[in-house]
Formats: structure tokens, sequence, C-alpha cells
């Protein structure tokens, strides 16, 4: 049991270390794939979208770091 | 469409990413090895490699059967949440908010937790388990990079090519040395790994939503190459963050 708890536990650790990042980053795909699929916007600019949301996610996660750092 | 483009990045990226996580493993089979005995090591590697092949059997013709588009689109999102984190790592590594990974310290730890081990009975087993557990979680993660690089009709062997010739790197350079491989420099490739990863999860995604990538393949190394410079940006801008703040801290 504890094998598969630990199993479990490095599987989901491959894909999520931050859950905020891990968290906007999904909602970031399933958004622009929804959006794409349903006609509300061109697969283009879905793809800019997606690129420009993984800046963003990103430059929000390593900032928030660096601003915990040194909080107090 | 295979090109040239396309066949360079995905050996490229899945050489690099098999590479780091190759090595990674190699210390922990390392550290089981010398400090309790190679059988155990060999043992729990040998193991971990079956299972991993078992998986693969069973699992990889299933991919087959998954529509290109949604594999596409499922396999990018992963790979975005994959890359993603380790790009993240590089930079909070390189801007000096994270400490380095080294690979010394790395086989310390692991020795230094068999050798408190060796005086229980089931000395072997453990060490086996330790060198099983490395190999296979590191496996899965080479695995995963394969499927996810060559997640294109036709790309697949150049992904598995990338990664096998990364093995046997690991395995000549680790039996010549004999030690842990730290003087690989593992921060950087992981810096590039995030970079490709994250390119390829993006690529997919598009691809997935029937994005018509201007040039085709040759969106990937642009993909790659915004990512490097947002990433450099986001080191620099870090690391004078950084050093603005530590500096009364030091005083």
């Amino acid at each position: 049991m504890s094998i598969l708890k630990i199993a479990f536990k490095e599987l989901t650790g491959m894909f999520i270390d931050d859950g905020a990042l891990a968290l906007f980053s999904l909602l970031l795909v399933l958004g622009v794939g929804l959006a794409v699929k349903s006609g509300l916007i061109g697969p283009t600019v879905g793809a800019v979208l997606l690129c420009a949301g993984c800046l963003g996610i990103l430059a929000e996660s390593v900032t928030r770091v660096a601003r915990r750092k040194f909080r107090r | 469409m295979t090109t040239i483009t396309s066949i360079t990045s995905t050996m490229t990226a899945s050489f690099l990413g098999s590479f780091v996580e190759v090595v990674e493993a190699f210390t922990i089979i390392l550290a089981v090895g010398v400090t309790q005995s190679w059988r155990p090591a060999f043992i729990g590697t040998g193991l971990a490699l079956s299972v991993l092949a078992v998986l693969v059997l069973v699992f990889g013709p299933l991919l087959g059967l998954i529509p290109i588009d949604i594999l596409q689109f499922g396999i990018g999102t992963l790979l975005i949440l994959f890359g993603m984190r380790w790009l993240r790592k590089a930079i909070l590594r390189a801007a000096g908010f994270i400490a380095l990974h080294d690979e010394e310290k790395a086989f310390a730890a692991e020795s230094d937790a068999l050798a408190r081990q060796s005086t229980e009975r089931r000395a072997d087993f453990l060490a086996g388990t330790a060198a099983f557990k490395a190999v296979l979680l590191e496996g899965i993660e080479v695995v995963f990079i394969v499927i996810a690089t060559g997640a294109r009709p036709g790309m697949l062997p150049y992904a598995a090519i990338g990664a096998l010739v990364a093995c046997i790197a690991v395995l000549v350079i680790g039996l010549a040395v004999h030690k842990p491989l730290s003087s690989v420099p593992e921060n950087t490739l992981k810096f590039i790994v995030g970079l490709l990863l994250t390119g390829f999860g993006i690529f997919w995604v598009g691809e997935g939503i029937g994005t018509p990538w201007p040039g085709g393949d040759l969106s990937l190394p642009v993909l790659f190459g915004g990512l490097a410079a947002f990433s450099f940006i986001a080191v620099r801008w870090l690391r004078q963050y950084h050093n603005l703040h530590a500096e009364p801290v030091a005083r």
C-alpha cells in the first residue's frame, strides 16, 4: 500500500510542484481548447494566448517565490 | 510531415531530458553498489527495467488507438505542466533562490542512508529497493519524455534513439569515471530541457487545437527562442531583486 502511495506521489510530483502554476496552466490549456473548439476564437489566436499565458503564469510563479523569500 | 527541424528537436529534447534522468538514477545505483554491494544494485535495476518494459508493452499500443489531435492535446498539456515545472526551478536556481542540484550531495545522502541500514538483516533488500525505486521512477520520466517528444507520426523512433543514446552515454561515462557524474552541468541541462519540453508542450497543444503554425516545424525553434529570451530576462530580473534584498541581511 505504501509503495502505491509513494508511486502516486512521485507520479503527481512529475507534473505538479507549484500547485498554483499547475492549476493556472491547466485552466489556460482547457480554456483555450474550449474557446477554439466552440469557435469563440481562431486556432492562431488560441496559440498566441497559450504562449502568452504560459509566460505570464511562469512569471507569476517565480515572482511569487521571490517576494515570499524576502517578506518580513 | 517529418523534417530535419522536428527530428533534431525531438532527438535533442529526448536525449537531454533522458540524460538528466539517467544521471540521477545512476547516482543511486552507484551509491547502492559502493555502499552495500553490486548484487542488490543490479537486481533492483533489472527488476525496475523489467517493470518498465511491461508498462511500455502494455500501454504503448493503447496510445495508437487515440486520435492524433486528442493525443497531442493531452500530451501537450502534460508536457506544459512537466516542462514549466523544470523551467520554473531552473530559473529560480539560476537566480539563486533555490540551491543548485548536486549529484555529489545526492550520492552522499543516499550512501549515508544505506550505511545506516547496513547492519540490518534485510540490508540487501533495502538497498535493492532503493535501486529499484530510483530506476523505476526516473525510468517512467524517461518513458514519458520519449512518448511526449515523439508524439507525432513517425517521430517516436527518433525520440527513442535519443533516450537510448543518453542511457548508453551515462553508462559509458559512469563506468569510466566510477563516481557520481557531478561534473555534468546538470542545472544547465535542466534549464535547456525545461525550455525544450515547454516549447514542445505549447506546440503539441497548438497542433491539437488545429493551429496552422507559421512555417510548420520551424515554429519550434522560434518557440524555444522565445522561451529562452523570457527565461534570460526573468533570471536577470530575479538576480537583481535577490541582490537588492539580500544585501541588508548580509551586513
